[in-house]
């Protein structure tokens, strides 16, 4: 079960203000971006944005959670699900328990019902620190659980993609979940449902060439990174340097595949508007 | 029937030059094929051919990754690899089979999708998973078979099917060993090992549910014995194309969804 701290932003607020000494240095943040330095609370205050740049820092899934939907309305699917060794793949199944430990989540999504100002979802979460957010069976298995559930019960769905691709370690099995998510995403269309995509930092290979591309609305984080093949392999094969911008969400949103960007601190708003426009009202009590 | 070979001993054998590509296959499968081309968006990609011919006197469409035969062809072709107009001239086509109830039979041959500027900026990965899920509620029987390499996305968007089927010694995987010993390991001379330790034999696609037949080859390997090889292909999809026909098409989705839906190991 993933451990919610809907305070998280406040808690990490509380502990920077508190008990401050004369020579207190507040801890700073180093912008990857701008390199510039700024206090970390204004970092997280600004929910891991470079008050700078605008550079949009990733977060995990509870801290994602935290900041997108309603207090206390979220309810997990599948929280104890966790991944077999299909390949029977060496030191795969101790990797993961040492990942579990390390981190709140069992695997790389996080799926389950919420509210966005009133109106009731299904969302789901990829978590980057886990395996690089990739894809296996259990990211195929709850994302598909999560649009059949919206199917059944006429909801829509956000999804928030971060995905390295493809789960290597679950070989052929990782692949296959592409056609998994993307049957499942395709039964709720079918039937009408919303599907709104957001795709945040880093939304690649099989993820991107699946489930991600799939959405009604394909919404961005700016400057996060969108694409299909890496941008080493790229390199490799045509030998010569990217541009900086290449396969940034500002590259993908001028080439036609991102509807628009939206920074974080408009993302819940921008949500809750598209929803009403789709008719998914807050519900009468 | 030889001894079965390692992975990496097929993987060697699909790169053998003369191992028969589609073009070899289409004349002696089929009868009356034409050619189609273009994605009506874009252009033409010479790396998937697409096309209508029949099979024992019924009209199917054919798709499938067309590999070179010599430099010429494979530049022309681009080894395979195709981009963007290459999967949507796949779905334009296979959405024509639908229209006038024509099965489809895939033919999956390729190193993976290309990695390249102009296949990212056409949306590689929106036209690869477009083709998954359109492919997943097509009304029409589809049936694909993997040739020599089934590589990656680039495969899986003509393998959304009713059936699929290994020739003997074709692989299909989630990246070529290659690029996996590359990611996993750092380290790309461990391609053999990688080949071993992937499961990518027709034998493990059976066992991990995502191929339910195996094409035997001739003695040696497919580029043997050409007649026999096309003939082996013949048999199967004339088995196969009329039992999918026959089949009532709500159930035949039902069973497509349910056979990608239940591949994955987890503990809950
Ligand atoms: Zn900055």
């Amino acid at each position: 079960m993933i451990r919610l701290f809907e305070d998280f932003f406040g808690v990490v607020k509380k502990r920077f203000n508190s008990g401050i000494e004369d020579d207190y240095k507040p801890p700073m943040f180093k912008c990857p971006r701008c390199q510039s330095l700024s206090p970390l609370s204004k970092y997280e205050e600004l929910h891991r944005v470079c008050p700078l740049c605008n550079y949009h820092g990733r977060l995990s899934a509870a801290e994602r959670i935290a900041v997108t939907v309603d207090k206390g309305s979220f309810k997990e699917f599948d929280a104890d699900m966790k991944s077999g060794n299909p390949i029977d793949f060496p030191d795969y199944t101790e990797k993961q328990e040492k990942l579990r430990e390390s981190t709140d989540i069992n695997d790389a999504v996080v799926t389950g019902t919420a509210m966005i100002k009133g109106s009731e979802v299904v969302i789901g979460i990829m978590d980057s620190r886990y395996m690089m957010g990739s894809m296996g069976s259990v990211v195929g298995e709850k994302i598909a659980r999560a649009f059949e559930y919206a199917t059944e019960n006429g909801l829509p769905v956000v999804m928030f993609t971060a995905s390295g691709g493809a789960r290597m370690q679950e070989g052929i099995v990782s692949l296959m979940q592409m056609a998994k998510t993307s049957g499942a995403v395709k039964l709720h269309s079918d039937n009408g449902g919303l599907y709104i995509a957001v795709m945040t930092d880093p939304t690649t290979g099989g993820v991107t060439a699946s489930f991600a591309s799939l959405g009604d609305i394909i919404i961005a984080e700016p400057k996060v990174i969108i694409g299909f093949a890496g941008r080493r392999v790229i390199e490799n094969t045509i030998k010569q340097r990217l541009p900086e911008d290449f396969q940034l969400a500002e590259f993908m949103h001028e080439k036609g595949f991102v509807d628009m960007i939206v920074e974080r601190r408009k993302m819940r708003s921008v949500l809750s508007h598209l929803l009403k426009l789709h008719g998914y009202d807050k519900k009468e009590v | 029937m030889e001894e079965k070979r390692s992975a990496w001993e097929r993987l060697q054998l699909v790169h053998t030059k003369g191992r028969p590509t589609v073009r070899d296959y289409i004349p002696l499968v089929f009868s009356d094929f034409y050619e189609m081309h273009g994605d009506r968006l874009y252009g033409d990609d010479k790396a998937i051919l697409g096309g209508i011919g029949r099979l024992d006197g019924r009209p199917v469409t054919i798709i499938g990754q067309v590999k070179g035969r010599d430099l010429n062809e494979n530049k022309a072709c681009n080894f395979a690899m195709p981009h963007p107009e290459g999967y949507r001239k796949a779905l334009r086509l296979a959405r024509q089979a639908e229209k006038f109830h024509r099965p489809i039979v895939c033919f999956i041959d390729t190193p993976g999708a290309f990695c390249g500027v102009a296949a990212e900026e056409r949306g590689m990965g929106e036209a690869i998973a477009k083709n998954i899920a359109e492919f997943m509620t097509l009304r029409t029987p589809i049936i694909s078979i993997v040739l020599g390499e089934g590589g990656s996305g680039g495969a899986l968007a003509l393998g959304v099917c009713d059936e699929l089927a290994m020739l003997e010694n074709a692989q299909y995987s989630v990246l070529s060993p290659r690029g996996f010993a590359t990611i996993l390991w750092k380290d790309a001379s461990r391609e053999q090992e990688a080949s071993e330790i992937m499961r990518i034999t027709a034998e493990d696609m059976v066992s991990l549910g995502v191929a339910e037949a195996i094409i035997e080859e001739p003695l040696g390997g497919a580029h043997n014995d050409l007649d026999k090889i096309s003939e082996n292909i013949k048999e199967y999809l004339s088995l196969k194309i009329p039992e999918k026909c026959q089949k009532d098409i709500d159930e035949l989705l039902k069973e497509r969804y349910t056979k990608f839906r239940k591949i994955g190991e987890f503990i809950e």
